[in-house]
């Protein structure tokens, strides 16, 4: 209704507050992650970031303010139509069920499916295509149980993926992983064609995969933009509270932060 | 298991039709596609009915599987059956009751086991860990020992409404607690310690020996006396929980990752806790009060499936009340013939094998986990 000309598309929220055992967790939070951009969600521990991921993904109902998906609000929407359009992988996925990779990039398929059918053609089409997507073809069969931690990300993403959704919401999906696959699965998400927001903790890495940038602190977005814009010793600063060195060292001039040692 | 077709990126388009097998990648659980499936369940009910037809003719008395068929026949209105009273009796009024609730009781105490062990995300779950079987104890005890209700309410229908009383408890408890499934589980624990300890306080210091040895025949399970009456009341149970479970086979597989990740595909988690929490307690309920708490089978049979389906609950959960239907029908065989003409109570049976059984499966699935 505020916006009938700019609300059509992707994910918005405006204004978002959130409060737990009254503490001010999100204070006015707004995000509009441009349509098939990668955006990254920088920020201290406690800033916010998973907070604000699990609103955008409807999992928690902000206190105040208002998420839309395409102008209309998601807390309005079922459930079932919001797995549709918006996927979700955490930082961690703890399963004791023996299932193998196929049958976890499967469940992405539920959203899409009725009660008591079998899944359909189009299910294991979507199926096929998110494991070619993230190289997992060939480990189809494997179980979930003998992959590494690098490969189980792989595969929470190629279940999202299955979901064919156009907003992917990432939580600091490259927490446990060594370096390599830290580098790999974020060129995976950066290639992706859909719009994806990644809380991340590593400034150079966001610098190098993401087009845009938003940084929170204490609850508040303190710096949104390209970058080179948002990645400044200022900023790095005033947020983290640590000396660094910023440098347009990057590939294609990106900022490269080296970080001081404190005094 | 079938490697052979591991490395095919793409399944022939065959293969690919609606309702028919997915591509098969090699092992895991999804190596028996639906192709195995039609085999597998006609194959259950193939042998659930031969399961029932034999076990029926074991006992004292000899009786034939022909006796069994011309008896049902007659008993449904066709023809004759040529036997004597007795014998129709023996087969119509205590065999075949009998047989049959042991196959319901099996059948829907699995199936509670993999929908409890699947939605509290627990493999230690089952039927009981919501406290049902104790309060259902509590029940009874309180009307045969105290002699509440006078002699106009049966024992059954106070084990029903204490393990409803027990089942509400934990739901108040566990949602004052904070509502996550570990604290469903821990009050459901707390549920069974507090009403096993009413029970045994109730018999402790009034139940006479009879009395005792009745309530600790019943605390263990049996089938012996079940009548028509008790049958019929827990296949219709059984039948609308099996449906309700059924509904929910889809829902039941997004909570392999716990219940953000279920929301996060378009579940909504609370309503769908709620409605199978209510179904298996119901269902468990139903049981308990016929038969008293049969233990192990709601554990055992649901790992047991697992490991022959695959965790698909589509395939699994139908798979599983066959498997615990055919269980309990041979293992109640074995538990009224074995020390005939002493009866063992049916729970001390399915204990005795599935403890063995149990650590067989976790041993062969010891890699996985």
């Amino acid at each position: 209704m505020n916006h009938p000309a700019d609300a059509g598309e992707g994910l918005r929220a405006e204004r978002v507050r959130r409060e737990a055992g009254g503490r001010l967790i999100l204070d006015g939070v707004a995000i509009t992650p441009p349509p098939g951009a990668t955006v990254g969600l920088l920020g201290p521990n406690g800033s916010g970031k998973s907070t604000l991921l699990r609103i955008l993904a409807g999992l928690l109902a902000p206190d105040a303010g208002v998420v839309t998906l395409d102008g209309n609000a998601l807390a309005g929407l079922g459930r079932r139509t919001v797995a549709r359009r918006i996927a979700v992988v955490d930082q961690h996925a703890v399963t004791q069920v023996d299932l193998s990779v196929l049958d976890v990039v499967r469940l992405g398929r539920i959203p899409h499916r009725r009660a008591w059918s079998a899944p359909g053609r189009t299910d294991e089409d979507a199926v096929a295509e998110a494991l070619r997507r993230t190289g997992l073809t060939g480990h189809a069969g494997q179980s979930w149980h003998t992959l590494s931690g690098g490969e189980r990300q792989r595969v929470q993403i190629a279940r999202a993926l299955a979901q064919q959704p156009r907003e992917l919401l990432l939580d600091e999906p490259t927490n446990h992983l060594d370096i390599q696959h830290q580098l790999d699965l974020l060129a995976l998400i950066a290639d992706l064609p859909v719009t994806s927001v990644v809380a991340l903790h590593d400034l150079n890495l966001a610098a190098m995969f993401c087009d845009r940038i938003t940084v929170m602190k204490a609850g508040r977005v303190v710096a949104g933009g390209t970058p080179v814009e948002v990645i400044t010793e200022e900023l790095i600063a005033d947020v983290y509270g640590v000396g660094a060195v910023v440098t347009p060292d990057g590939p294609d001039g990106r900022p490269s932060v080296r970080f001081l040692p404190r005094r | 298991m079938s490697t052979g077709n591991r490395t095919a990126a793409r399944p022939e388009p065959g293969a690919r039709e609606r309702g028919t097998a997915p591509p098969v990648f090699g092992p895991g659980p999804s190596r028996h596609g639906a192709r195995l499936a039609v085999p597998l369940w006609t194959g259950g009910i193939l042998l659930l009915l031969a399961s029932v037809a034999v076990a029926v003719t074991i006992g004292p008395a000899r009786i034939s599987v022909p006796d069994v068929r011309s008896v049902v026949a007659a008993h449904l209105g066709f023809g004759d059956s040529g036997l004597s009273p007795i014998r129709d009796g023996i087969i119509w009024n205590l065999r075949m009751p009998r047989t049959l609730l042991a196959a319901v009781c099996g059948a829907g105490l699995a199936v509670c086991g993999t929908v409890m062990q699947s939605l509290l995300r627990n493999p230690l779950a089952d039927p009981f860990v919501l406290g049902v079987s104790s309060g259902a104890s509590t029940g009874a005890v309180v009307v045969v020992v105290l002699g509440v209700g006078g002699g106009a309410v049966s024992l059954s229908a106070g084990a029903f409404v204490g393990a409803l009383l027990s089942f509400a408890l934990v739901l108040l408890l566990s949602h004052t607690l904070g509502g996550s499934t570990d604290r469903v589980v821990l009050s459901g624990v707390a549920a069974m310690q507090l009403f096993s300890a009413l029970t045994s306080f109730v018999v402790m210091t009034s139940a006479d020996a009879e009395q005792t040895r009745g309530v600790l025949f019943w605390l263990l399970g049996s089938l012996s006396g079940v009548g028509w009456s008790e049958v019929v009341l827990c296949s219709a149970v059984l039948a609308v929980c099996l449906v309700i479970c059924l509904a929910h086979a889809r829902t039941l597989d997004a909570f392999a990752f716990g219940q953000d990740a279920a929301a996060a595909l378009g579940v909504n988690v609370a309503r769908t806790r709620i409605v199978l929490l209510c179904a298996t307690a119901l269902l468990t309920a139903a049981l308990v009060s016929a038969a008293g708490a049969i233990g192990f089978v709601g554990l055992v049979l649901p790992h047991a499936a697992r490991a022959l389906t695959g965790s698909g609950h589509r395939r699994l959960l139908p798979v599983t009340a066959l498997a615990g239907a055919v269980f309990l029908v041979w293992v109640d065989t074995l538990a009224r013939t074995v020390l005939d003409p002493q009866e063992i109570p049916v729970g001390v049976v399915t204990a005795m094998i599935g403890v063995p059984a149990f650590v067989l499966v976790l041993y062969r699935t010891r890699s996985t986990s």
